[in-house]
């Protein structure tokens, strides 16, 4: 069971927004979902996934970056080479 | 260098994008029509993984699938429909409107990749591209009746889809027959070593349709409980055919099947609440509002930007994966996808291939599903192959309702060689 | 409350002086370069991009690891740290969470109370996030400019137990730590920003404080001198210490609370699916281990005779250490009162490193001091003149050229005997004082001799010579 409460807090955390009218639905499904996943907490070893492939690396090596244009191309907002972005302070 | 002009009859809203004057070169797929889900990316040509939130974004570079594409001669004439990032069973969830099934109008092609079954089944298209992390080839080529694959893990490049959920997933190819498909697929093998997860392991397979001993497990679970019976019947009769063409069918079980879907679920929720972290609108898509401090700018932009479905399975994926929820979903959603792969390597052992039914039912119809669990529900078949990352495909085996029905073909590791040739000797012995 | 034990553990961010970035093809010199310039879809986080890590900063991390005695893990991977931040490319980071390279190490320095090993918990490899320029006044007008250069960038992320006991200490493991980096070329400490420090402190009994953001060798101490003050006045009024994370104000020398919420956050960390396992732990044994400073230090007081105190200033940098070697040949003990005591005083004053100083000028200069042409004043004076050159951006003058154009070259002791006998003749008051016991009047008749010769005879010499030539005349 999750509270509205919880779903706040998580979607605050994803940064994805939610509003009052939409928090009562986003609360019963996520409810329903998560109780449904709730089978998974049957199982009691923790197993972790075998990965049989590692050591995946690439040399050190230097390829041509983009150009300044092209890593701008799709920003909404540029100044000076720079993108731009809401304030953090 | 030749061109060619593509302007289809798109009346069941197949793309997104199309391109109406194509060049394209000599190789294997010279002039081979080819449509791209438009999750991949495509340099020059906007990529938008049917979001708001990517309008307007134009990659400065090709997916490797499209360089090695491009490199074979296709010509590739639009980016197809889909559900938004993937994330669907009906290709409804798009914020450029749902795609129509070329079958029957008011009935969904499946999904995600809804808009790339739905160009090669209508014939606006040769082939088609799609990607498939829980079904999302399978599902929309047994919805439309045509034949799709989703390889090996590994097997084709990921590099420049966009991630929804890493782990799971796999381009592949699409087509109304075998051979198309098989030709298709021996062009986007092989290795690639700027995706770490990529195996060299090209394809380069003519299919045969000697299925002589051919040993086909059949599990009891791919033909219970929810799965409609009239589709259980017709998959069985297309299961007797193959017997009828020398292979054997024995029953198996794949018991961790009960815990398959919510380790999926868990499993691409928790990726793409990180893949989807991203989409803030400061390095591409539409520009973000500067006049808020960070936090709530992004929250206005991705409400904003991302539809519904999106929001929900970015918010599980984040519980799944908080603080004090970990241990209790993601963490034990790994173990029982190691479950899953355990139960198919056993079953493998005694069988060459799986048989089963690709989706529980026939096409839905527009909007019947409204229920976001009743939707994941349905794609209880096709995400065991996903969480193991054996290969699976759905080729045509019958109708019920006038719609079509998918035969689900799952192999061995590397082994997609094999069951293209069980859906080319059951597409040439039963049709 | 004085003697509260102060309890300090750090954790140091250090970029690896790979040649590509982290985890794609970017060059990592990207300092003097226009913003967004050194960028791939990779590190842009375009969608559908994906990373692939460096061999050789996996190499450089393990060479670390092996210098720190750490044990390396059999099997480690990456993690995505999820969280929002303008200049973070992807929204989360790539790092290393459970299963970091390299854990249980130590590092020997030179503590409060003698020699002390400082345990090392973990090293772990990770990626840079970008760059973020603040601007605007109003808050309304605020936004961030990005610069996504650094990021990807490889870090290496070192963390101590709590083991260090004073600001003082912590500087000096930091310096410790620079060097052993140094030597193991892994690192260019020179490149700002190559180093940045995040401290644990807390007084005995009270709650512990994390200072963040601290860039400079020196703002560690400096941080941490503040901080224990700071807590112990708290607790000297009879208050309590938060537990909290603050932020070092390089600017004024103070630690600020950040009373953002970015505490409170959750990073999610989760394997990074994109990446697979790291199994290279074999790899070590095949690492050489170049000499290290503790060894170069035993090796530069068995091979050159060189003091202790003297060992420990001259392999405190690698560049500095190289230099020594390169001026030593003729004299060691020579250049290495030279090179310690004097030459490292006047980079000091200028915020020069070693590298300003040409070693075959500085070896000239040695060979004058050695052969007894010019005095240790006139020698302090040529290396200010050659410094002074580099500081504008001149070509420095060779010693030699210096002595000529200056007449510098010490007087001969001839050229002083006649002098002396000049100025006994016209000092004769002088002269007759020194007979009746004046000593003061010796130092008037040295200073003349001085004035004669501009100041070209040695002090010590000519203070001999003039009493022996007055006590002969008796
Ligand atoms: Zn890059």
């Amino acid at each position: 069971m999750v509270t509205a409460e919880d779903v706040r807090k998580i979607a605050k955390l994803a940064d994805v927004g939610i509003d009052d009218s939409e928090i009562n639905e986003f609360t019963n499904q996520c409810s329903g979902i998560l109780e449904y996943f709730a089978v998974l907490d049957t199982l009691d070893q923790n197993q972790p996934l075998i990965r049989e492939r590692y050591n995946i690396l690439r040399d050190d090596e230097v390829l041509p970056s983009l150009s300044q244009e092209e890593a701008l191309q799709n920003a909404g907002q540029t100044e000076k080479g720079y993108f731009k972005a809401p304030r953090v302070m | 260098m030749k061109t060619l002009s593509f302007h289809p009859d798109d009346s069941v809203h197949a793309f997104i994008t199309t391109i109406p004057e194509v060049t394209y070169g000599d190789g294997p797929l010279s002039g081979v029509t080819v449509a791209v889900k438009d999750n991949i990316s495509t340099k020059g040509i906007e990529t938008t993984c049917a979001s708001k939130i990517l309008k307007g974004y134009i990659p400065p570079y090709d997916a490797h699938v499209v360089t090695l594409l491009k490199n074979a001669g296709a010509a590739i004439v639009g980016k197809t429909n889909m559900d938004e990032f993937g994330m669907g069973t009906t290709t409804e969830n798009s914020a450029y409107g749902p795609t129509l099934n070329p079958l029957d109008h008011q009935r969904v092609p499946g999904g995600s990749s809804g808009g790339s079954a739905a160009a090669v089944a209508a014939g606006l298209v040769d082939c088609a591209i799609g990607s498939d992390t829980g079904g999302s080839i399978r599902c929309p080529a047994a919805f439309c009746g045509i034949v799709g694959l989703k390889p090996t893990y590994g097997r084709v490049s990921r590099f420049g889809l966009i991630a929804y959920a890493n782990s799971l997933e796999q381009i592949g190819p699409m087509a109304r027959d075998v051979n198309t498909l098989s030709n298709l697929y021996s062009v986007i093998t092989g290795h690639d070593s700027r995706d770490a997860t990529s195996v060299d392991k090209p394809y380069s397979h003519t299919p045969v349709s000697d299925i002589k001993g051919l040993k086909i497990g059949v599990p009891d679970e791919f033909f219970g409980e929810g799965v409609n019976p009239k589709v259980a019947e017709v998959v069985r009769q297309a299961i007797d055919s193959l017997e009828s063409m020398g292979a054997t069918a024995v029953p198996c079980t794949i018991p961790s099947m009960k815990y398959a879907l919510s380790a999926y679920y868990v499993t691409c929720t928790s990726e793409a609440s990180s893949n989807l972290a991203r989409f803030d609108g400061v390095r591409y898509g539409p520009a973000v509002g500067t006049l808020k401090s960070w936090h709530d700018a992004y929250s206005d932009q991705r409400k904003a930007g991302f539809g519904k479905e999106v929001r929900r399975r970015i918010i599980l994926g984040t519980f799944s994966l908080a603080a004090g929820y970990y241990g209790r979903y993601y963490q034990k959603a790994q173990t029982a996808r190691q479950m899953v792969r355990d139960d198919f390597e056993r079953i493998f052992r005694d069988v060459d291939v799986i048989a089963g039914p690709t989706m529980p039912d026939i096409a839905f119809k527009l909007g019947e599903k409204s229920d976001p669990l009743q939707m994941y529900l349905s794609d209880i078949l096709t995400v065991p192959a996903n969480l193991a990352g054996v290969p699976a495909l759905s080729v045509p085996c019958g109708k019920v309702n006038n719609m079509p029905i998918g035969l689900q073909l799952i192999g061995r590791y590397f082994e997609d060689e094999r069951i293209i040739d069980t859906a080319y000797a059951y597409e040439q012995g039963g049709a | 409350m004085e003697d509260l034990e102060t309890i300090i553990g750090l954790e140091i961010h250090c970029q690896l002086n790979t040649k590509s970035k982290m985890f794609c093809s970017c060059s990592t010199d990207f300092r003097d370069n226009e913003p967004n310039t050194h960028t791939c879809p990779v590190c842009l986080g375009l969608p559908g991009s994906m990373p692939m890590v460096n061999k050789r900063a996996i190499e450089f991390a393990l060479k670390v690891g092996k210098a720190l005695n750490c044990t390396i893990r059999d099997e480690s991977e990456f993690s995505r740290k999820n969280y929002f931040y303008p200049d973070l490319n992807k929204a989360y980071q790539i790092t290393q969470y459970d299963k970091p390279l390299a854990e249980w190490g130590k590092l020997l320095i030179d503590g409060d109370n003698g020699e002390k090993e400082v345990r090392i918990t973990r090293i772990h490899l990770e990626e840079d996030p970008g760059r973020s320029v603040h601007m605007g006044t109003t808050d309304r007008g605020k936004y961030t400019l990005v610069d996504y250069n650094r990021a990807g960038i490889p870090l290496i992320e070192i963390v101590t137990e709590p083991d260090l006991r004073s600001p003082k200490e912590a500087r000096k493991f930091l310096n410790k730590l620079r060097a052993t980096l140094e030597y193991l070329n892994v690192f260019d400490s020179e490149k700002e920003g190559s180093l940045r420090v995040d401290a644990n402190i807390s007084l005995k009994g009270s709650e512990r404080v994390e200072v963040k953001n601290i860039s400079s060798y020196k703002g560690v101490e400096k941080a941490l001198t503040f901080e224990v003050t700071r807590q112990r006045n708290l607790l000297r009024r009879g208050q309590t210490v938060t537990r909290e994370t603050r932020h070092f104000v390089e600017a004024r020398g103070v630690t600020t609370s950040s009373r953002s919420k970015e505490e409170e956050n959750d990073y999610r960390y989760f394997p990074e699916p994109d990446l697979l396992p790291l199994r290279v732990a074999s790899w070590v044994d095949a690492i050489e281990l170049p000499e290290l400073p503790d060894a170069r230090r035993e090796r530069f007081i068995s091979q050159y005779g060189v003091s202790p105190e003297h060992a420990k200033t001259l392999t405190g940098g690698l560049k500095l250490a190289e230099f020594y070697e390169a001026v030593a040949s003729e004299d060691p003990a020579l250049a290495a009162t030279w090179t310690a005591d004097y030459l490292l005083g006047e980079l000091n004053y200028r915020d020069f490193s070693i590298d300003a100083m040409p070693a075959d000028l500085f070896r000239e200069l040695l060979t004058l001091i050695k052969s007894d042409t010019i005095t240790d004043k006139s020698a302090v004076e040529i290396l200010r003149l050659i410094l002074d050159a580099v500081k504008d951006g001149k070509k420095p003058e060779r010693p030699q050229e210096i002595v000529s154009r200056l007449g510098l070259a010490k007087t001969s002791g001839d050229q002083v005997t006649a002098l002396i006998q000049e100025v006994i003749a016209e000092q004769q008051a002088a002269v007759n004082d020194y007979y009746a016991g004046k000593m003061q009047a010796l130092n008037f008749l040295v200073g003349q001799v001085m004035k004669k010769c501009r100041g070209r005879a040695d002090p010590g010499h000519l203070n001999t010579l003039l009493k022996e030539i007055l006590d002969k005349k008796v």
